[in-house]
């Protein structure tokens, strides 16, 4: 037993940047609308990762692209280092996506049974069933559930299969805090038993839960990368910039500055705190013209991530 | 954190499907495309009830004991309800599922899976043909019951064999319509088109008690076609070549696949639902 787990550790170590899943410098458009600008992305094996962003940001689109669903503009989307749309990619990928309307007269057993065939090696009924938690829903319709129970049904679909990969795009949208737990506990086991996850959601407390890493996106640019911890760390601070005739090895040294870069005539500063950066800054410079403090980058797409949830990224402001 | 076997599944060997599994996927897919219509009241009471009322109505209680172009008026109805019949089975039961999957969102989901995608089409098509089945049947019980209708074995395999076959054309046209119709316009559509067909063919009124100027657009409406063939086989048709017909009939299908083709194409990467 000992043996067996060992070996493959060994081959994590050998193989630790295993994507399972890639969007490479991938451009998507709708018409003349750009879903996704320029996205650089990646799901290694075992991991769970968070797609966290705003209604709009491009979230969908992804998973998207990463079944094979769309084609992208630019770039291109990998699924196991091949095409997303081969058949043999796709049985071994699970995937849970928004529904407008699912045929309502099959029971959910039969919905289950249906997708089971779909793939080489099904779970068994009862397994999916207990893992969804419908086990007192199998012989309803579909057009009887309600959301919650819709959502469970679909999750079971996305799982039935044992897929080694999994996508989930906004999988506990319209769940109640019960049911949401659940599936969070049933992602987790998915994972303890070797699964890769994708998920998508616009609640960063899920991100922090689940995941072992974040991105990011908003406005179809992917605009952090990192773990939980490093993605909060990183809402925290201020951006001034100005014009100004200190160097910039001269605004590095001054305490409380994280970053130093040029953006054309003027320099961008990043600190955790923007006041006594200022004060310090119009002390040395006395000619310095056209300040502005903004808050730094993730916080705009926080701001709306984080209206319906309480955590502690907001607490920074 | 254990992410054994995701490493080792890099690596694992490309599962082929059997052809056994293959045909189960296909078998499944359609019985449950079969449970799903034959469940929906919406499908059942318009596309099955329709017809053998109409059957029933004008070829068993108006019109039983006379004749039409040499014809019982309960075996020409057969041919020309039938034929009614296996449109609306076929048109609604490929257009209006196709149209309301791709518009919200299902057929996505489908997509998504492992099923090899003709299935899903193949088990629209295998329903329509079983519902068309199920009409024509219950409309010669009916008429062998009440009606009096009788005809040789081989002659009544050759009826039925024929207006089940001449659901693939009527199948066709419903894919075509269920790729550039919305899930709210389709069942309108359908109508819109199904409707005037029949009454232009003769499936309601004889075809030779329609005026002139409809009895020329009749031959160009596939449901003209198929009522011929069907009518020739109980000795009422107008003794036009079936070769003809046929030609007709399968000239239509290969259209429609190609509209429905340019939009299976059309909606690969394009983003609905």
């Amino acid at each position: 037993m000992i043996a067996t787990l060992e070996q493959p550790r060994n081959m994590k170590i050998a193989n630790p940047e295993l994507a399972v899943a890639n969007l490479e410098h991938v451009n998507m458009n709708y018409g003349s609308v750009r879903a996704l600008r320029g996205v650089d992305f990646q799901v290694r094996a075992g991991e769970v990762v968070a797609l966290l962003g705003p209604n709009g940001a491009g979230k969908t689109t992804a998973v998207k692209l990463l079944l094979g669903l769309l084609q992208p503009n630019a770039g291109r989307a990998r699924v196991f280092g091949g095409d997303p749309t081969n058949p043999e990619n796709r049985m071994r990928t699970g995937a849970m996506l928004q529904v407008g309307r699912v045929p309502e007269t099959l029971r959910v057993r039969e919905h289950i049974d249906l997708f089971s065939t779909y793939y080489p090696n099904p779970m068994a009924l009862a397994e999916v069933l207990a893992a969804a938690g419908l086990e007192k829903l199998s012989e309803r319709k579909f057009g009887d559930l309600s959301g919650g129970q819709r959502q469970r049904v679909l999750f079971a679909l996305a799982i039935c299969g044992d897929p080694d990969l999994v996508f989930l795009d906004e999988p506990t949208v319209g769940l109640d805090v019960e049911a949401r737990r659940m599936l969070w506990d049933e992602i987790r086991r998915m994972v303890d038993r070797g699964k890769t996850v994708l998920l998508t959601t616009h609640y960063l407390q899920e991100a922090d839960e689940l995941a072992d890493r974040v991105a990011v996106i908003n406005k179809g640019e992917i605009i952090a990368q990192g773990t939980p911890a490093e993605i909060k760390a990183k809402t925290a601070g201020k951006r001034i910039r100005c014009i100004t005739s200190l160097n910039l090895t001269a605004l590095r040294q001054i305490p409380g500055v994280t970053e130093v870069r040029e953006d054309r005539e003027a320099v961008e500063i990043h600190a955790v705190e923007a006041e006594p950066i200022v004060r310090e800054l119009l002390a040395r410079d006395a000619g310095l013209s056209g300040l502005e403090v903004s808050s730094a980058g993730l916080e705009e797409a926080f701001l709306e991530l984080t209206r319906d949830t309480t955590n502690e990224v907001t607490g920074s402001n | 954190m254990t992410t054994t076997t995701a490493n080792l599944a890099l690596s694992r060997p490309l599962v082929q499907r059997s052809p056994r599994h293959t045909a189960a996927i296909y078998i499944k897919e359609a019985k449950y495309e079969f449970l799903k219509n034959l469940r929906l009241r919406m499908y059942t009471v318009s596309v099955l009830s329709f017809p053998i009322m109409f059957y029933v109505l004008y070829g068993l209680v108006l019109y039983s004991k006379q004749s039409l172009a040499g014809a019982p008026v309960p075996a020409y109805m057969i041919a020309t309800m039938g034929t009614f019949g296996v449109m609306g089975a076929s048109l609604f039961g490929t257009a209006a599922g196709l149209a309301s999957d791709r518009g919200l969102g299902w057929l996505q989901v489908k997509r998504a899976s492992p099923m090899p995608p003709f299935a899903y089409f193949a088990a629209k098509i295998i329903t329509s043909m079983i519902f068309s089945a199920i009409i024509v049947l219950a409309m010669f019980a009916l008429g062998y019951a009440f009606g009096g209708v009788r005809m040789p074995l081989g002659q009544f395999a050759l009826l039925v064999g024929t207006l089940v076959a001449g659901s693939l054309p009527f199948s066709a046209m419903g894919l075509a319509l269920g790729y550039f119709t919305g899930p709210n316009s389709a069942p309108a559509t359908i109508n819109l088109m199904y409707l005037p067909m029949s009454f232009c063919s003769g499936l309601w009124v004889p075809i030779m008690f329609l005026p002139k100027f409809v009895q020329q657009i009749a031959v160009v409406m596939p449901p003209y076609h198929l009522a011929q063939l069907a009518l020739g086989i109980v000795g009422a048709g107008r003794h036009e070549p079936s070769a003809a017909h046929w030609e007709m009939l399968a000239a239509f299908t290969m259209i429609c696949l190609g509209v429905a083709r340019i939009g299976f194409q059309r909606d690969k990467g394009k983003l609905y639902g």
